[in-house]
């Protein structure tokens, strides 16, 4: 009857979790998937202590309220620009819990198989679970929880070196060891060994040695990625974090477990696919880390890079009938969502037509753009995607770029031997007039010359992209 | 440096090169502004609001020629003003070097600098100082304010209590800049307006401005142009008869002609026949721009208003511009303040004459006792775009076929994919246990469910949606809460810590979502 009850509950809350995340289809309804998602937590966890095997529960409450106040000062202070090292933070958590209950399993399950017939039918909770399972089944769960902590394992230093680079509390270049992803090769190569060795009966210090092995690969896999690719990092630690989860709830035979962590497997898993495909790069080469050395020579960039001042800014903006803004990963770091906003204001308030293009990959989170203007409140109707704005471009009078650079290569599109030949991009050089608001003359991350900057139509409005928006904003009228 | 303009010389010539608001925009650049006295009278520019400026009033041209390096005026010079001119001096004016050869050698051997506004390259670059362009564009305004102010009747059509008054039909011959500001203003004063040009790639621009193009069907390669530099090509005798026999059919219906086409470094084509001119009814009015290269009309007398026999007014003015000497000046004055700002990179008031420029090396005819005319071709190219790659059209077998190869191709692989899968499945189901399975399917539907809805995410909600599962991700404190109620020691140690972790999980993904879905607002 109460167990029952728990699945009935467990019921309910997959739907509402599958609800939250079909809510985010729209800005209006994801203000109510969100609750639908909150519900779903508070019924899995409520029937959960509740339900059948669970003790300790004053101890569990006492926790969870302790955790829940960190999480709640967390989400309060954090600025929307720091969103990326948060979500990894977040993801860091995830894994290392998968990695505890899966340890905790491994105990239960030894703690279990000593018992005697007699004890194993009086057992209660988890163990009473673990004490029903036949040979074959125990096995299955040893690959599972094997698996379950590899992945989790994996997540956690994988997103705390994700979240150091975010920070900028870790270089944020590629850095790898002598050997590269040999070593990888090699730690994951002995862990399925170990998996053998484990199954085999090899015990606690199998899975030990196994997880220091996952724990090596997480850093070392993503510290081998440069700052630009932190978006697929990203949205792939996501995914692994969901794996983890649906490895464990295979473990522990619980179905909800499962059913999210596919749910939330499957939702970085499409991220991360979207974010490749963004940069037409395949997933593989993202992983392995960096850049593929240029097909052959590139084409010579032709031209000047010519400087403007703010005056000749704002005097081609008071002119424009149609403004598009490019944001990128640039006005994150200089803050400047405000000043764009309050740009946008005054621009529409001038009757003028303002957009802006938002590519994917932009910024170090899916998405980070989206937010960053939300923030500063710029209205989510006239930020669109790139697939939505592209051809418009012709027809736009003046295209401000902030802070980005591959994204508005048309390299990408000219030049087949370039390392992003292929990627769509920002087809701002077609508009009559582009500024392109930079700290100074260098190359972006890539290392690639954009020839953009070389373009008869762009000018080049060097500075902090939040002081030259400042010094911009009183000169529009 | 200081930069001076003369009063023009040549008679009628009502336009100055210099206005005070172009003025103050030179000294800007740091140079010393002068003019001569009544030099911009004709324009509307009194000495008063020249000095209000800051430029300083000179008696006579004479004395002006010796102060100031830089001379800008609007016509070619005379030969006097040439003589005035000295090694030290620059020259900024129309000249026409292909047909002021001996005036050009002159400047040359005087040492003195041309840059000649008309040389100015067609580059996109090179617009802001395209006099050429500017002056045309008032020329064809003015041609059809001319057109009007000949012509005994209304532009627009009108219903009125008298009667009905049928609209004036506009041809325009020639769709260059002037033939494109006619068209705008005949447009805009209610004509029915149609224009024609030899490049058919115009025919978008033409139909932008609201006139319709009147299309020659005629197999010939036409000339690009782009290869010419943007302006029209002499076209072949086969081509022009059909032209010509295309304006005949057009002749009698319509009430005023505006002519603009020019080719050059040639005389204007004869477009605009004697017999098309019987043709036209009374009244009629044809206003040929180009009369200064002896008319595209053959009736045409340059620099008169004549009527013909039957009635037509034929106006060969090549004084447009100049009649509008106000407006022109302005924009004359600013193309001239363009090319000093060129002329000047620093802003320090000394011009870096920098012959490795492609729009100063277009437009200097004489400099250092060398004539410089004709320019090496400009380095940057392109003007139009490449012509369109044409696209095979499909024949609509071809296309049935194609579709149906693309769904034999996507069931093949959809059934492999299957295929592949089911095996797998069934393997797995050989050895795993029944309980396995039973999660097993809740899993793999799982999976599909998450794909489908996540496809559906906005491309504008990814963070709050990595945020979100980040929170639900948390779910594993469900396996944390059962194990922390059985067994003790270290298990009640590592599920605790797990609980607490996800703890945190759960309330900042879920916060922080909603903190971030309330800022997204619609406008």
């Amino acid at each position: 009857m109460e167990f029952g009850f728990t699945t009935a509950a467990y019921v309910v809350a997959a739907v509402l979790f599958i609800l939250s995340l079909g809510g985010l289809s729209g800005q209006e309804s994801a203000k109510r998937a969100v609750w639908y998602g909150i519900a779903g937590m508070a019924l899995a966890v409520f029937a959960t202590l509740i339900g059948p095997g669970s003790g300790l529960w004053w101890l569990s409450i006492l926790l969870i309220i302790a955790g829940g106040a960190i999480g709640f000062v967390v989400a309060k202070r954090v600025q929307m620009t720091e969103m990326p090292q948060l979500v990894a933070a977040m993801h860091s958590l995830v894994g290392l819990a998968a990695v505890f209950v899966g340890y905790n399993a491994h105990i239960e399950l030894g703690h279990v198989m000593t018992m005697s017939e007699e004890e194993r039918y009086a057992a209660e909770g988890f163990a009473a679970l673990l004490a029903k399972k036949s040979g074959v089944e125990i096995g299955i769960l040893r690959v599972e929880l094997f698996l379950g902590v590899f992945i989790g394992a994996v997540t956690f230093t994988g997103s705390v070196i994700a979240f150091g680079k975010l920070a900028g509390k870790v270089t944020s270049a590629a850095k790898k060891l002598p050997g590269g992803h040999i070593l990888n090769a090699t730690a994951a190569g002995v862990s399925l060994i170990l998996l053998f060795v484990y199954l085999a009966g090899g015990g606690l210090w199998a899975l030990i040695l196994m997880t220091l092995l996952a724990f090596f690969i997480g850093y070392h896999l993503i510290m081998g990625i440069g700052g630009a690719d932190m978006p697929v990092v990203v949205s792939m630690l996501n995914s692994y974090s969901g794996w983890a989860a649906a490895a464990i709830g295979f473990s522990l035979g619980n179905d909800l477990l499962i059913v999210v962590g596919a749910l939330v497997g499957s939702s970085g898993a499409i991220l991360s696919y979207i974010m490749c495909k963004a940069m037409n790069r395949s997933f593989v080469s993202v992983i392995l880390g960096g850049f593929g050395g240029p097909a052959g020579e590139q084409m010579a960039v032709e031209g000047e890079m010519i400087a403007i001042e703010a005056d000749g800014v704002a005097s081609a903006l008071n002119e424009a009938d149609s403004v598009i803004i490019i944001p990128g990963y640039g006005m994150a770091v200089a803050q400047a969502q405000n000043a764009v906003s309050e740009l946008t204001k005054k621009l529409r308030a001038a009757g003028k037509e303002v957009r802006f293009a938002i590519h994917p990959v932009a910024g170090r989170l899916p998405g980070h753009m989206n937010v960053l203007l939300a923030e500063a409140k710029v209205p989510y109707d006239i930020v669109m995607e790139m697939d939505e704005i592209n051809d418009d471009f012709p027809e736009t009078d003046v295209v401000i770029v902030i802070g980005s650079n591959d994204i508005v290569n048309p390299a990408a599109q000219d030049d087949p031997n370039s390392p992003i030949a292929g990627m769509p991009v920002l087809e701002c050089w077609k508009a009559k007039q582009v500024f392109v608001s930079k700290r100074g003359q260098g190359t972006g991350y890539s290392g690639i010359e954009n020839p953009l900057f070389f373009k008869d139509n762009t000018r080049m409005f060097y500075g902090d992209a939040k002081a030259s928006l400042d010094k911009l904003l009183p000169m529009i009228d | 440096m200081k930069i001076g303009t003369p009063k023009e010389v040549f008679e009628g010539e009502a336009r100055v090169a210099m206005t005070p608001d172009s003025a103050r925009q030179l000294q800007k650049l740091g140079h010393e502004c002068l003019i001569e006295s009544g030099a911009g009278m004709a324009a509307g520019f009194s000495d008063e609001a020249y000095e209000e400026a800051g430029v300083e009033v000179i008696k006579t041209a004479a004395q002006l020629y010796k102060s100031a390096d830089i001379i800008a005026k609007v016509r070619p010079p005379s030969e006097t003003e040439v003589k005035r001119l000295g090694p030290s001096k620059t020259l900024i004016s129309f000249f026409y070097p292909g047909s002021n050869q001996e005036l050009m050698e002159l400047a040359a051997e005087k040492g003195a600098t041309v840059i000649a506004m008309d040389m100015v390259p067609r580059i996109s670059r090179a617009q802001k100082m395209d006099a050429l362009s500017s002056m045309a564009n008032i020329a064809g305004y003015r041609a059809v304010i001319e057109a009007g102010n000949n012509f005994g009747r209304f532009f627009t059509g009108q219903v009125t209590a008298a009667g009905k008054v049928p609209p004036a039909k506009v041809l325009v011959v020639g769709a260059g800049v002037a033939g494109l500001a006619a068209i705008g203003t005949s447009t805009s004063l209610g004509a029915i307006t149609l224009a024609f040009d030899v490049r058919p790639e115009v025919a978008e621009q033409i139909e932008s401005m609201g006139a319709e193009f009147v299309f020659l069907e005629f197999d010939e390669e036409q000339t690009d142009g782009a290869t010419t530099g943007g302006y029209a090509a002499p076209s072949s005798p086969e081509f022009r008869e059909a032209q010509l026999a295309k304006f005949r059919e057009l002749a009698p219906d319509i009430d005023i002609v505006i002519t603009t086409a020019l080719i050059p470094n040639r005389p204007a084509p004869k477009l605009w026949t004697e017999d098309m001119v019987k043709m036209m009814k009374p009244g009629s009015v044809i206003v040929d721009l180009a009369a200064e290269r002896g008319g595209n009309c053959d009736l045409t007398v340059p620099d008169e208003k004549i009527v013909t026999d039957n009635g037509v007014t034929i106006v060969g003015y090549t004084d447009f511009p100049s009649k509008m000497a106000t407006q022109s000046s302005t924009l004359y004055a600013t193309n001239v303040r363009h090319m000093m700002t060129d002329l000047t990179p620093e802003k320090d008031g000394v011009v870096n004459h920098n012959m490795e420029d492609d729009v100063i090396r277009g437009a200097t005819i004489t400099h250092e006792k060398e004539v410089t005319f004709p320019p090496p071709p400009p380095k940057v190219a392109a003007i139009a775009a490449k012509p369109k790659e044409k696209v095979k059209e499909l024949t609509p077998e071809e296309k049935r076929a194609a579709e149906v190869a693309a769904f034999k191709a996507q069931t093949k692989n959809q059934v492999t994919l299957i295929g592949i899968g089911a095996v797998l499945m069934l393997l797995l189901g050989l050895v795993a246990p029944a309980s396995f399975m039973q999660h097993f399917i809740v899993f793999v539907l799982a999976v599909f469910v998450g794909f489908q809805v996540i496809w559906n995410v906005a491309h504008s909600l990814h963070t709050p949606l990595m945020a979100v599962t980040n929170a639900i991700s948390s779910i594993i404190i469900l396996g944390a809460l059962m194990q922390i109620g059985s067994g003790a020691g270290w298990v009640v140690l590592l599920a605790a810590l797990s609980v607490f972790m996800a703890g945190i999980n759960i309330f900042g993904g879920f916060l922080v979502t909603r903190r971030m879905l309330a800022m997204f607002q619609k406008s």
